[in-house]
């Protein structure tokens, strides 16, 4: 099997990188601003439905019918595409769909594409792909945009450059953008306003020449080979109506059967993601139509491992992601952390479940991704599609411990405890033995434990365990209802 | 009415005073509560950090031990949610080594402290008195897989002197998360740090929670700190009474630690 890539350089591991994270005074500022600002939003936006718990389920029953029979939806979705003519390619991971990108560019004669923001081509790493080949690819999403520009990678997967204030990217737009087009105005300040005209400058040469596009989809009609893109600045459907050629590049699971079920996901993701009633930009297209859009459509379909995480019966529902991130903007961890940590195109929560499900646990960090969550739940509570994030980050910590990738230390310890445990008496006598050193109450522990007293003091050892203290008192005081204070509650 | 305290290996190992608060409690409040000396732990450290193979003796334990009794109360939300959301599971996948049965019997029995007080004695004024500043923390488990809601509030409330006061993110994981402190030390300190500076804020003297692994945590780095705050499990503070304040009625050996 070829090696999944998700778009990212590798770091050491997620523990490591989050340190370092934790220590950068301006991220931690940044990503509790945005973070909390968005989180208080969407709750608010939600709160508006009563029939949200409804649409949650229905979303997730939709998705879960659908990868059931994901074969069928795939083969209506390509005959749809192609009689509308389009052309649909089959990519079986990253390396394959970068390559059928690459050469229907070239075969246009192109060197420059205008991009639509998209997972799906950050996890395959196209940009880099493409530019090996010789063909610069733009990115036309504002966040994108500051992410190229800055040199950066992105950390949210709704807002690349969330770990980025408007002071940083100013200097990014004054700094980057002569480089790549047309340069910023002089005298540019860090309004919003002002950044955002900036942008529309610079971009604007670039729609205008533009002859190839290449986008994502967020959900793709199987009834009609419809593809639908939800976007909010407009960029987006720049880049899919004026260019000659748009070149599509959406992962397999992306499928909904009939447009009666798209309905459900337009409700739930403006709300979840961006914390809006109705989505301002929803660009849908079906193949091609003379005089109208691009001529020329091609629909890459990736596969990079959801097969096999469709074939985990309980890491499977991580497939239902519509890649709103509500999970990113709750999670205490991610707070903290920030994106890059996860060494993947799809940070936070759904990225810890998802990297490794699609990557394979294959290296250290992968590995110890499953492990980056306190298992608090508040991911779980916020999904639109109600993927019990928690329960997958438990089955997949299984596979680590199982595969050896997890500690020998640790796998022993875990049996140690299990062997005291399961039995009382054995229980009882690790207490009493732990009561006889509780005079001994360091401040610094050894080994692994030392991530426990950097920070915090170790627990007082109490003279006698509970159960001890009930062998020898049966409960202490006087039984219920033989005291006077004794009150009928049953 | 047949009960059983399920005390929970932390409790029972650290924080034995827990236990005392809560059987004193229950008797006060009628009830005859038993100690089922078979019992040990849940099996919550080893399924979460990956050993549900290892697990699956602890769950079966439990289903013994708890075989009979009419309500079993808990006073931790972890541990309650441990068997009310993943017993059923680990049976479901143990191939026959848990037998699924007698877990389905057992689980729906489990009730978290403030559930039982609640639900099922249908108390919310306990007779207790606590008169100090207090600010509450529900705990993630309690917050969102159990869903106690406001019922350990509304236990609060009705403590004669104490003084309830808001915790600023109270919704918001301490970082504790069990192997998560220590697998990801920097960031559980991170979280930490918030979650004492916001109950350090709130001017209160006692964080109260109904879980001793998450005050374990909160406590620890409040002592760390030196920060002028102590933590406290719920039960101790319902337990408390005018004429018994510092429960040394029903308390063996020195106090709770700060």
């Amino acid at each position: 099997m070829t090696a999944v890539h998700l778009g990212m350089p590798a770091f050491p591991s997620f523990p490591e990188a989050a340190e370092a994270a934790t220590t950068d005074a301006q991220l931690r500022r940044n990503l509790r601003n945005a973070t909390h600002t968005i989180r208080d939003k969407r709750a608010r936006a939600v709160a508006e439905l009563s029939d949200w718990a409804g649409l949650r389920a229905a979303a997730a029953a939709i998705k879960n019918r659908t990868l059931r029979h994901l074969d069928h939806y795939l083969l209506q979705l390509e005959e749809a595409v192609t009689k509308a003519g389009g052309r649909v390619h089959w990519a079986i991971d990253a390396a394959d769909a970068n390559r059928i990108v690459a050469e229907l560019v070239k075969a246009t004669g192109e060197t420059h594409v205008v991009k639509v923001k998209s997972m799906a081509t950050q996890e395959i790493g196209l940009n880099e792909a493409l530019a090996a080949e010789g063909i610069t690819a733009y990115e036309t999403d504002l966040a994108e945009l500051i992410v190229q520009l800055g040199d950066d990678r992105p950390s949210h997967i709704l807002v690349p450059a969330i770990h980025r204030n408007r002071s940083e990217i100013r200097e990014i737009f004054v700094r980057a953008m002569g480089r790549w087009g047309r340069a910023a105005p002089d005298g540019l300040t860090d309004r919003p306003a002002d950044l955002a005209e900036a942008a529309r400058l610079h971009l604007r040469e670039k729609f205008l020449s533009a002859k190839v596009a290449v986008s994502g989809a967020n959900f793709m009609v199987a009834e009609t080979g419809t593809l639908v893109v939800v976007e909010s600045e407009g960029n987006g459907r720049m880049c899919l109506t004026l260019p000659e050629t748009l070149i599509s590049v959406v992962g397999i699971e992306k499928i909904v059967p009939t447009w009666q079920d798209l309905e459900v996901y337009l409700q739930l993701l403006p709300r979840s993601s961006t914390a809006e009633r109705m989505n301002p930009y929803t660009s849908t297209w079906t193949g091609t139509a003379e005089g109208d859009g691009p001529r020329e459509f091609h629909l890459v379909l990736l596969d990079n491992g959801r097969t096999g995480a469709l074939a985990d019966q309980v890491g499977r529902q991580a497939l239902r992601c519509i890649r709103c991130s509500a999970c990113l903007n709750v999670c205490p961890v991610y707070e903290r952390a920030g994106g890059h940590a996860y060494g993947s195109a799809y940070p936070g929560p759904i990225g810890a479940i998802l990297t490794p499900q699609l990557r394979g646990i294959t290296s250290a960090l992968d590995a110890s991704l499953p492990y980056a969550s306190s298992l608090c739940g508040a991911c779980y509570e916020v999904c639109p599609v109600a993927i019990d994030i928690p329960e997958v980050l438990v089955h997949l910590r299984e596979r680590v411990a199982e595969t050896g990738k997890g500690h020998p230390a640790e796998r022993t310890a875990m049996r140690a405890a299990r062997w005291v445990l399961e039995d009382p008496a054995r229980l009882a006598r690790a207490q009493r033995l732990a009561t006889r050193a509780r005079r001994f109450r360091p401040r610094h522990l050894p080994g692994p434990a030392a991530a426990w007293t950097d920070t915090r003091e170790v627990p007082r050892i109490p003279e006698e365990s509970f159960r001890d203290w009930w062998r020898r008192t049966q409960g202490g005081g006087p039984r219920a209802g033989g005291g006077p204070a004794g009150k009928g509650g049953r | 009415m047949r009960v059983a305290l399920f005390i929970t290996c932390v409790n029972d190992t650290l924080y034995p005073r827990t236990g005392q608060a809560t059987v004193a409690l229950l008797r006060r409040l009628g009830v005859d509560v038993e100690f089922p000396a078979q019992q040990t732990c849940c099996g919550q450290m080893h399924y979460n950090t990956g050993y549900r193979r290892q697990a699956e003796p602890l769950v079966r334990g439990f289903a013994e031990a708890f075989a009979g009794y009419d309500a079993i109360v808990a006073p931790s939300g972890s541990c309650a949610a441990m068997v009310r959301d993943v017993h059923p599971r680990i049976a479901g996948r143990s191939m026959g080594r848990v037998p699924r049965d007698r877990v389905a019997e057992v689980v729906p029995k489990v009730y978290e402290l403030s559930e039982f007080l609640v639900d099922v004695l249908r108390v919310t004024d306990v007779g207790a008195y606590f008169p100090h500043r207090v600010t509450y923390h529900p705990t993630c488990h309690s917050l969102r897989l159990l869903r106690v809601g406001d019922r350990p509030l509304r236990l609060l409330r009705a403590v004669r002197g104490l003084d309830l006061v808001e915790l600023e993110g109270a919704d918001e994981c301490c970082g504790f998360g069990g192997a998560f402190a220590v697998k990801n030390p920097a960031v559980s300190a991170a979280m930490c740090s918030d979650k004492v500076r916001h109950a350090a804020d709130t001017g209160a003297e006692v964080l109260c929670a109904a879980d001793n692994s998450c005050l374990m945590h909160i406590g620890g780095t409040l002592e760390r700190q030196r920060a002028g705050v102590r933590t406290l499990h719920l039960a101790e503070i319902l337990a408390s009474t005018q004429d018994d304040p510092h429960g040394s009625g029903w308390a063996d050996g020195e106090r709770s630690p700060a």
